[in-house]
């Protein structure tokens, strides 16, 4: 009934010649043309059209790092000026002593304690109850007269917690000088706020570096698990993309991304803040661009073989909690043993935390972070290239 | 390549999926496409088409027998047979946040050599559609959308696995053009199907298989002929005691007489 010819269809424009109960061609065969497009560019561009047409994960990039820089900005912020919390027992001296504490008195030669933490406040309670302030932090320190020997002063205090620790320095001087004590030498005390050695500027490249291991990660490692549920991968697969090209794509594309949060932090923190940059900005970006790939790739590298998002959720957790512990974002990583310090500062997030720090905080240029230029390199380029070659495509 | 040999040629194929028991998907299957013609797989869920089609397409390895696809092999050729082949897989999602124009130009961008994606658009009826998301249009406009990605390379060769499954008639009568559109122009197109009227409408010659295995091939006139029944749908209830349907099998005994919906 309609067994075509086959032999004069080699031509693939050429209308074939229909057999009886196949319609004639109703159209003129499209032209063919040659190349003109870049598939990098286009994958890359699909990949921002993707990003920039879901409102949410706007939010959760821009949005949700700039709100988390200002609440811990301002947590911290306000620490410095604190004041040392001291409970005095109940006693017939206890009115004096707490006089004592708040209002140090100054000597003809010596000039009124500086209270650079704000001084301390003082209370009055009974002395159980200033006890389990003590024990439960709400009091730093407390103080109780033994009712036999009133010249002898009993410091409560915790040995583990500087502030404890601090107060009971304090109140034994303020309670010393009270009772008639001269010092001998002159003090001249020499505040030192400067930008730069606060608090919230250790804090700034930290959550810089938390934000772009965050991206990286979850951005990367989550889309590609999505597109292989999808069957989209396995779309690609078949279609004479290169692979590598795919997968650089969905890094690069990433990093992109990254680079105006990157800038909306800088900014944000140096307004609200006064954070500053003190070595060269183009460093900064360039560890910018470092950091992302870095992540991009290690994200990749995990996605490689995860079939749900179960999976990746999971794995990426695992890969991201010892680094918000362990490399510094918070607190020095320092105070960890110096047996272990080799390992963090292989790590990826340790490498760009301290390499950010060191350019914006101490002003070195990039040759000055050498190592950890290197480490984000290798963990890029070992990454993507351990990806390209386990990914599952299917 | 050239004209002597078939776009496809396969033999004794075998799929085997590793497992408690393994799963023996081909049974030593052979068949051979030839240049222009539209050639169907036919067969129920689960009768091994996907798997065969997948292998022919490179997606899949074959545990053993021999695939020439245009004259190539994929171990040695893929480059050059990816850029020849057009595909369109079963249950793929494509970026919703993507407009079909920017899909199409996607995938344009992958072949070296290929038609304009307006071109490709308007082929599928789908012009009108361009600026809309790919999550805003209906399941058949997205089928469409599938097959214009097989054939914005403008592939000399067509894979398309139930590429009809799921649609409302409308669409599948659109589905069915352009594929005689593409036969009319010279593609080779194979296509996996358990319809029967659309093998019968659209397919130069078919293939019915089973349980991994090819048990009848012939043109539709042919089998029809060969099996002294009226429809082609018939040829199958005769080979396997059961009817062809969407779901999989359907018994006789469980609807007799009923012919399969289109």
């Amino acid at each position: 009934m309609m067994h075509a010819s086959n032999s004069a269809k080699s031509d693939s424009s050429q209308p074939g010649a229909s057999a009886a109960s196949h319609p004639p061609a109703m159209f003129a065969p499209p032209r063919v043309q040659r190349g003109g497009y870049s598939p990098f560019w286009e994958l890359i561009r699909g990949r921002l059209l993707e990003f920039v047409r879901e409102p949410e994960l706007i939010f959760w990039v821009y949005g949700f790092p700039l709100l988390m820089t200002l609440a811990l900005g301002i947590a911290y912020r306000e620490q410095s000026l604190q004041k040392l919390r001291v409970d005095v027992a109940d006693g017939p001296l206890a009115a004096a002593d707490m006089a004592a504490l708040v209002h140090v008195p100054a000597q003809a030669d010596v000039p009124a304690l500086a209270e650079p933490a704000g001084g301390m406040a003082a209370q009055v309670l009974p002395l159980t109850a200033s006890l389990e302030h003590l024990r439960t932090g709400r009091a730093d320190l407390v103080i109780d007269r033994d009712p036999a020997r009133e010249s002898t002063i009993r410091y409560h205090f915790d040995s583990t917690r500087p502030e404890s620790v601090l107060a009971r320095d304090r109140a034994r001087d303020a309670l010393e000088r009270a009772a008639g004590r001269r010092d001998l030498l002159a003090v001249e005390d020499v505040p030192q706020t400067a930008v730069g050695s606060r608090y919230i500027d250790f804090l700034i490249p930290g959550l810089m570096g938390l934000s772009l291991m965050g991206g990286g990660l979850w951005g990367v490692g989550f889309v590609a698990v999505e597109m292989r549920i999808r069957r989209l991968l396995k779309r690609f697969l078949a279609t004479p993309m290169r692979r590598w090209q795919f997968l650089l794509s969905i890094m690069v594309g990433r990093m992109l991304l990254m680079i105006p949060e990157m800038l909306l932090l800088v900014f944000f923190s140096r307004w609200a803040f006064g954070v500053r940059i003190f070595g060269n900005p183009f460093s900064v970006a360039i560890l910018v661009v470092l950091g992302a790939l870095c992540f991009a790739g290690i994200g990749l590298l995990v996605a490689s073989r995860a079939k749900t998002l179960e999976a990746i959720n999971g794995m990426l957790n695992l890969i991201m909690l010892p680094m918000w512990l362990a490399s510094g974002v918070f607190f020095p990583r320092e105070r960890y043993p110096e047996a272990i310090q080799p390992l963090l500062r292989a790590l990826p997030l340790t490498a760009l935390v301290d390499a950010l720090r060191g350019v914006m905080l101490e002003g070195l240029p990039l040759a000055g972070c050498w190592t950890e230029v290197v480490t984000l390199v290798a963990w890029a380029a070992v990454s993507f290239t351990v990806a390209l070659r386990i990914f599952r495509w299917t | 390549m050239t004209i002597a040999t078939p776009a496809i040629r396969v033999q004794d194929l075998v799929k085997r999926y590793p497992g408690r028991p393994p799963v023996e998907a081909v049974r030593g299957l052979s068949l051979e496409v030839r240049r222009g013609e539209c050639f169907g797989l036919l067969g129920p869920n689960g009768a091994g088409k996907t798997t065969t089609i997948e292998i022919l397409e490179g997606l899949l390895a074959p545990t053993s027998g021999s695939v020439e696809v245009l004259g190539l092999r994929w171990e040695t050729d893929e480059r050059r047979l990816r850029e020849q082949i057009g595909v369109s897989l079963q249950e793929t999602r494509l970026s919703e946040r993507l407009t079909v124009a920017e899909t199409i130009r996607l995938f344009r961008s992958f072949y070296a050599a290929g038609i304009d994606p307006a071109e490709a658009l308007s082929m599928v009826g789908l012009t009108a559609k361009a600026t809309a998301r790919v999550g805003d249009i209906s399941g058949g406009e997205r089928q469409r959308l599938a097959v214009a990605t097989a054939i914005v390379g403008w592939p000399a060769l067509l894979f398309l696995d139930e590429p009809t499954t799921g649609l409302d008639p409308q669409s599948r009568r659109q589905v069915w053009d352009l594929v005689e559109r593409c036969r009319s122009s010279g593609h080779t197109v194979l296509l996996t199907t358990h319809f029967m009227d659309e093998a019968e409408r659209l397919c130069d010659r078919l293939a019915i298989i089973d349980a991994g295995n090819i048990i009848a091939a012939g043109t539709p006139a042919e089998l029809v002929a060969s099996f002294g029944v009226a429809h082609l749908d018939d040829v199958f209830l005769k080979l396997a005691g059961r009817r062809l349907t969407e779901s999989g099998w359907t018994d006789v005994d469980s609807a007799p007489g009923t012919r399969t919906p289109a």
